[in-house]
């Protein structure tokens, strides 16, 4: 097929003016084109991230397992409000056995390397034992960073304590591998040292006297009871 | 446009004129998507659809894009595009998307789509470009869904997620090679790749840049 830009004349396409109409058409068309996409999705995004969502708390606790009606499982889940020692209200969602709460899980949030991590963390009735960590949203470093959502690593948190004998936070995650018997310690991950450090700062906070810790005190004393 | 013309766009960059394996472009996301075929499959599809997209929109506007700001211009209808698809994933493939993280966007930077934007759409008509565009993107398909079956089937001894090998660790024979999840092994499987098809087709072999000549001493003195 030959070219056939004689139609046009190579200066007037060169143009000044020419230069501007086609980058502002250009731009307006894309923009358009973008912001419909965006606008007409974001209905069916936002349900999306909301099932996701739903979904990571019912599997942090260990009750997901793919297949199962999503929407009746979660209805299981008791949602609870308690207020937080500055005041804030936060919410804990409950996983009754009975009359009993079996476990609790926690959302968390918190500064990784570049980005607010969210999150939740599921404690057993001790107030003490992790049941499991998992992130929603995040934007760490793929490959690096991002290694958080990686089973492996995620798997580590079940059964460890929070809290050393003296009722401080003490729960980390490391640099490099943590020794096998550890209680409180969980393995760094390779090249995201910052990101693993910024999960400790914030699992500790949570856990904490300004987070859930007077809850989690509770908790555990209304069970030894 | 013939028929014959139709055909060499198409049909050419599947193997004679490969984008991965010939002109070696878009490897970062052929390494970075693979270790599963479900995300290389929707990696691959949305390739595809921005490279022919983008070819054709950009050979419709190819006579009056000034010359100087001609990349940009390019840039600007392959990014949209590469909006348009990622927003589409989120809404209609939402897991898989997560796992593609960044590489849906990444596009944008994809060698093979600009390439054939500043190689064939600036000079051919619209339905040409489209197929070019096409081609190329099922090219990198098909690079992508062999070394995606590869490292899946032989890495976690799955394909799409079912079982086809059972691992040793749940009772099986089979023993997963973790090496293929990782990201090196896709660099041994497509220079492997690289080796058959230069094997089998001996034109796309480069000339050394340099040949070793045995010299005696005595004729340079």
């Amino acid at each position: 097929m030959p070219d056939d830009a004689s139609s046009t004349p190579k200066r007037s396409r060169d143009s000044i003016s020419n230069t501007l109409i086609v980058a502002i058409g250009v731009s307006f068309v894309c923009s358009i084109l973008v912001a419909s996409a965006a606008i007409l999705l974001k209905p069916r995004q936002l349900k999306n991230e909301e099932e996701f969502r739903q979904r990571i708390i019912l599997d942090v606790a260990g009750l997901y397992e793919p297949g199962v009606d999503l929407a009746s499982l979660y209805a299981s889940i008791e949602e609870r409000t308690i207020e937080l020692a500055s005041g804030e209200q936060a919410p804990v969602y409950l996983v009754m056995d009975g009359a009993r709460t079996e476990q609790v899980i926690l959302p968390i949030q918190g500064a990784g390397l570049w980005s607010t991590m969210y999150g939740y963390l599921a404690v057993e009735n001790d107030g003490n034992t992790v049941r499991g960590l998992r992130f929603y949203s995040h934007a760490e470093t793929p490959g690096l960073g991002d290694q958080v959502d990686k089973p492996t690593w995620r798997e580590q948190w079940q059964g460890k304590k929070l809290y050393g004998p003296d009722g401080a936070p003490r729960i980390e995650v490391v640099k490099g591998p943590a020794p096998d018997d550890s209680d409180y310690q969980i393995d760094g991950l390779a090249g995201a040292t910052l990101t693993g450090r910024g999960v400790s700062v914030f699992v500790r906070h949570w856990i904490g006297e300004q987070g859930y810790g007077p809850y989690l005190k509770t908790l555990g004393e209304e069970e030894s009871r | 446009m013939s028929d014959v013309d139709v055909r060499k766009v198409v049909i050419d960059p599947l193997v004679d004129n490969n984008p991965v394996t010939l002109q070696v472009l878009g490897i970062c996301s052929a390494l970075a998507v693979t270790t599963s075929l479900l995300p290389a499959l929707l990696m691959c599809v949305a390739l595809t659809s921005v490279a022919a997209l983008s070819t054709a929109a950009i050979s419709s506007i190819r006579n009056y894009i000034p010359n100087n700001i001609r990349i940009i211009v390019q840039m600007t209808v392959i990014a949209s595009f590469v909006i348009v698809v990622d927003q589409l994933l989120r809404a209609y493939a939402f897991e898989t998307s997560k796992q593609l993280s960044v590489f849906v966007g990444l596009i944008i930077t994809n060698c093979i789509v600009l390439g054939r934007a500043e190689a064939f759409a600036m000079k051919n008509g619209v339905g040409l470009s489209f197929l070019d565009g096409l081609g190329n993107g099922l090219g990198y398909s098909a690079i992508l869904i062999i070394v995606a079956t590869i490292r899946e089937l032989f890495g976690a001894g799955t394909l799409l997620g079912y079982r086809i090998l059972p691992l040793v660790s749940d009772g099986g024979w089979y023993e997963a090679n973790g090496l293929l999840l990782l990201p090196p092994s896709a660099f041994f499987i497509i220079g492997l790749l690289i080796w058959a098809i230069r094997s089998w087709k001996r034109a796309q072999a480069e000339q050394p840049d340099y040949r070793i000549h045995a010299v005696h001493r005595t004729e340079v003195l």
